[in-house]
């Protein structure tokens, strides 16, 4: 018990030091450690206590299902022109989410079988398991259906690129520090810190941003529009803005071009009218078949379609060489930087729907922060007094221990990188009150050790040898709720539960060993013959 | 100097004496908890029940009624309000809104907030936060499991580490631990969220591990003194352990007390749920899962006193010792 030998000590007081001089950064204002030369770990705010925004978006898969079917259907319709001998289909229908066609000549069924093969996967993928399944019905109807693993791929890419699109849509909103994670199959959360206004950044997130331009089908007929109809080979989309007044109009099914083919887009003013519009610049193959499809088709009105809702549809007057364009159409210089941004960005693959949202305005953060920071004081403060007056010296080595291991927890969670949460606080306050606890289960074993007639020194070796078991028997179990809670919990769970944790691995280290070392010097230095305890 | 010294040495409490009226106490604050909880419902937040919550601090205390007519006329659905913290500040909760989409719901937001600063200048937004249905059930299914998977880990934990007898009654302590704080919460009608979930879980975490400090000593009384009668075992044990639980148990409340008045509204649910669980806990680990083991039959240390004979014994064989 007595034997600390040198280099225990000497670890044992370096890894504190090391541990609290990590929690400093932490304290610095921002402006302080942005010169240093390298850049200290520091624990983050989380948006309870910095305020701003948390939103968990939702993808719907069956829009991928759908978005997926109908870029099948495209597929399926080129694959079979494309190469010599053409093989015919008649129109393709999709319904229930499968696609069918029907083989104009019975006899090219192995060849359509080949080409489908070619453009279904092969089965070789990340997955091993094929894509569609292809079912030939009555000799020449061919149905394709998804798999549940090809839809759970595509899924799973249309949300990797999603989160990409989020992530660069936020950055261009310049704010600080966002977090933007998946979560689960198709989820993502995105917190940003001390956001001012949630709205224009629900905006930016809600729009798919999916670019399209299609001629506009003027052999549509008016009645047949209004009921919904459209001739062979078009679609009817909605124009709210239409200058005749019918919220519809009808366009060709296929895309003169799309948003991929997008360099760039900006916010800007009209010149004549000083309206704000959005211009946007298209890649060297966009321009050049916007090139050929505007000389193609002088005097007749192309529509600018944006998420599937046509914005404007202004005729071709003359060829558009430069491959620039503008969209012009009602909009407000936020909404076309909006739509500017979103454009650039690229369009999101998948619809996202936020289904929990919650913001905090930076004054309920801020007085947060002043109640957390001044219970924990107040805290602290009460057990050290309580400490110091019910076992006198002992009490002194274990409010040593408190006061180190409060800066210890914080050195870790800003060596992790961790989040401080308003419930964090709280999981801090509790820490202090059970770090003693340790502490006391030791005190009071050398207080009935010492009752039982043993020597002091016998006396504090027993009390901290039956204590440790103890200790560690309770900490095990406060430990495993604790790790339930981080790996269930979501939100102001989990961050109690990271501080929580840290908090029964640092204490037991600091009311443990360390008093057991300051102890031990004590003992050794002066020989008591009793000991007030 | 003299030390404070809360319990005096040597108590001699006979705690077991009144495991009877503990067991009828316990069984009866169990039964009225449940009964209360079924009869008055929790009051669940958005994050279990769906809807919208916005906090609005106004620059004097509203009129509670002024405000609801003020909101009512949204159109947004009936408002509920409570009063939250300080007597300026308001939480207002909406079902979840028609549609569905974030669309209707932050129509919702706008109106209200435009509506409110407009009818008392100076009304100030603080917070809001909404949840679809979807995502609060999920939220109450990952809630309940994270409880019980506690419970189930825990118990075998004390299974494995002890014998059987401490798992069940400590598992036992622990759901009458739960049974009290969810009738406290049907009672108070205090907003039940997942901010108290996690106060849940900490007051098992917690409560465990009082009981597992006189486990501890219990099982170490029961080697040391292996003729002692079972109760008089659990009774040194308890009073043994008192100055160290009453420490503790008052260290605890003295940080959560300075949490419940000066750490701010958002946490005073959670600190309260944590003050009444400690209490709680204390009592249930003194009066009710430690007298449970007498119930539950154990015994000092038979089964290493059965170990202790030769495992080629045959029952009733007469034993030859080692000759001298």
């Amino acid at each position: 018990m007595l034997d600390f030998p040198r280099w225990k000590v000497t670890a044992i007081w370096l890894v504190l030091a090391i541990l609290v001089s990590l929690s400093i950064p932490s304290f610095l204002p921002e402006r302080v450690t942005q010169g240093w030369p390298f850049t200290p770990p520091r624990i983050n705010l989380g948006l309870d206590l910095a305020g701003g925004s948390y939103l968990l978006l939702e993808a719907d898969t069956n829009d991928v299902a759908a978005t997926r079917v109908e870029a099948m259907r495209e597929q399926v319709q080129t694959e079979m022109r494309r190469q010599n001998p053409r093989i015919e289909i008649g129109e393709i229908s999709s319904r229930n989410g499968q696609l069918s066609f029907l083989l104009r000549d019975p006899s090219q069924v192995d060849a359509a079988r080949e080409r489908l093969l070619s453009i279904t996967g092969t089965g070789a993928g990340m997955t091993g398991q094929r894509q569609w399944d292809i079912q030939v019905v009555d000799s020449s109807r061919f149905v394709l259906t998804p798999t549940a693993a090809g839809l759970a791929q595509a899924v799973d890419t249309a949300m990797g690129d999603a989160t990409e699109v989020v992530r660069r849509r936020i950055d261009e909103l310049g704010t600080r520090e966002p977090t933007i994670i998946r979560q689960g199959a198709n989820r993502i959360v995105v917190q940003v810190p001390g956001l001012q206004d949630p709205q224009a950044l629900k905006n930016l997130l809600g729009k798919t941003a999916k670019l399209e331009f299609k001629l506009v089908d003027t052999n549509a007929d008016p009645a047949g529009l209004a009921r919904g109809q459209a001739p062979a080979g078009s679609q009817v989309l909605p124009y709210p803005n239409n200058p005749s007044g019918i919220p519809f109009i009808a366009v060709k099914r296929s895309a003169i071009i799309t948003g991929d083919m997008l360099a760039d887009a900006r916010q800007e003013f009209e010149p004549t009218t000083n309206a704000p519009q959005v211009s946007i610049t298209f890649d060297s193959q966009g321009g050049r078949r916007f090139a050929r499809v505007t000389q193609e088709n002088v005097n007749r009105p192309f529509a600018i379609i944006i998420d599937n809702s046509v914005i404007s549809a202004p005729n071709i007057n003359e060829p558009i060489l430069g491959g620039r364009a503008s969209i012009s159409g009602g909009f407000t210089t936020d909404s076309a930087n909006q739509l500017a941004i979103a454009l650039r960005s690229g369009k999101l693959p998948v619809d996202l729907k936020i289904v929990e949202e919650s913001t905090v305005g930076p004054d309920l953060g801020a007085d947060s922060i002043r109640a957390g920071i001044l219970a924990s004081a107040i805290a602290v403060a009460l057990v050290v007094a309580f400490m110091l007056v019910t076992y006198g010296r002992f009490g002194v080595y274990a409010n040593l221990a408190v006061v180190i291991n409060v800066f210890v927890i914080l050195g870790v969670l800003a060596l992790i990188n961790g989040t401080l949460t308003l419930p964090g606080i709280a999981g801090f306050v509790l820490t202090i009150g059970t770090a003693v606890d340790a502490n006391v289960l030791i005190n009071e074993r050398i207080r009935e050790e010492r009752h039982r007639g043993r020597g002091v020194v016998q006396a504090v070796e027993l009390g901290y040898k039956e204590a440790s078991r103890t200790i560690f028997e309770a900490n095990v179990t406060h430990a495993i709720s604790g790790i339930i809670m981080f790996f269930l919990g979501s939100g102001p769970v989990k961050g109690f539960a990271v501080v929580l944790l840290i908090g029964i691995a640092t204490s037991v280290f600091t009311a443990v060993l360390f008093t057991r070392m300051l102890v031990a010097g004590w003992l050794r230095r002066t020989k008591p013959k009793t000991i007030n305890i | 100097m003299k030390l404070l010294k809360l319990v005096p040495d040597d108590t001699n409490i006979d705690f077991v004496r009144l495991r009877g009226w503990a067991f009828g106490l316990t069984l009866l604050l169990s039964v009225l908890a449940v009964g209360v909880t079924f009869y008055k419902g929790l009051n669940f937040g958005v994050d279990f029940e769906g809807g919208l919550m916005i906090e609005e601090r106004f620059a004097q205390k509203p009129d509670l009624d002024q405000v609801r007519a003020v909101v009512d006329a949204q159109g947004v659905g009936e408002a509920a309000l409570q009063q939250f913290g300080d007597p300026r500040t308001i939480t207002i909760r909406l079902p979840v809104q028609q549609g569905g989409d974030e669309g209707a719901t932050n129509a919702a937001v706008k109106k209200i907030e435009a509506a409110l600063a407009q009818r008392f200048p100076g009304a100030e937004f603080r917070r809001y936060s909404t949840v679809s249905g979807k995502v609060s059930g999920e939220l109450i299914r990952n809630g309940l499991l994270a409880v019980v998977l506690a419970i189930l880990g825990i118990g075998l934990f004390a299974i494995f580490r002890f014998e059987w007898q401490f798992g069940v009654s400590t598992i036992v302590a622990i759901v009458h631990d739960l049974l009290m704080t969810l009738g406290f919460f049907a009672l108070t009608q205090f907003e039940f969220d997942l901010n108290i979930v996690a106060a849940v879980l900490t007051i098992i975490g917690y409560s465990i591990n009082d009981k597992i400090v006189i486990d501890d000593r219990i099982r170490e009384n029961m080697r040391r003194y292996r003729k002692m009668e079972m109760r008089d075992i659990i009774n040194l044990s308890v009073n043994e352990t008192l100055p160290r639980t009453v420490m503790t148990s008052v260290t605890i409340l003295l940080a959560l007390f300075a949490l419940l008045f000066l750490g701010g509204h958002v946490l005073r649910g959670f600190t309260a749920a944590m003050i009444l669980g400690i209490v709680v806990g204390t009592y249930s680990s003194i009066y009710v899962s430690s007298s449970l083991l007498i119930s539950l039959g154990l015994r000092a240390e038979p089964e290493a006193a059965d170990k202790a004979r030769p495992a080629n014994s045959v029952e009733g064989a007469e034993r030859v010792g080692p000759r001298t």
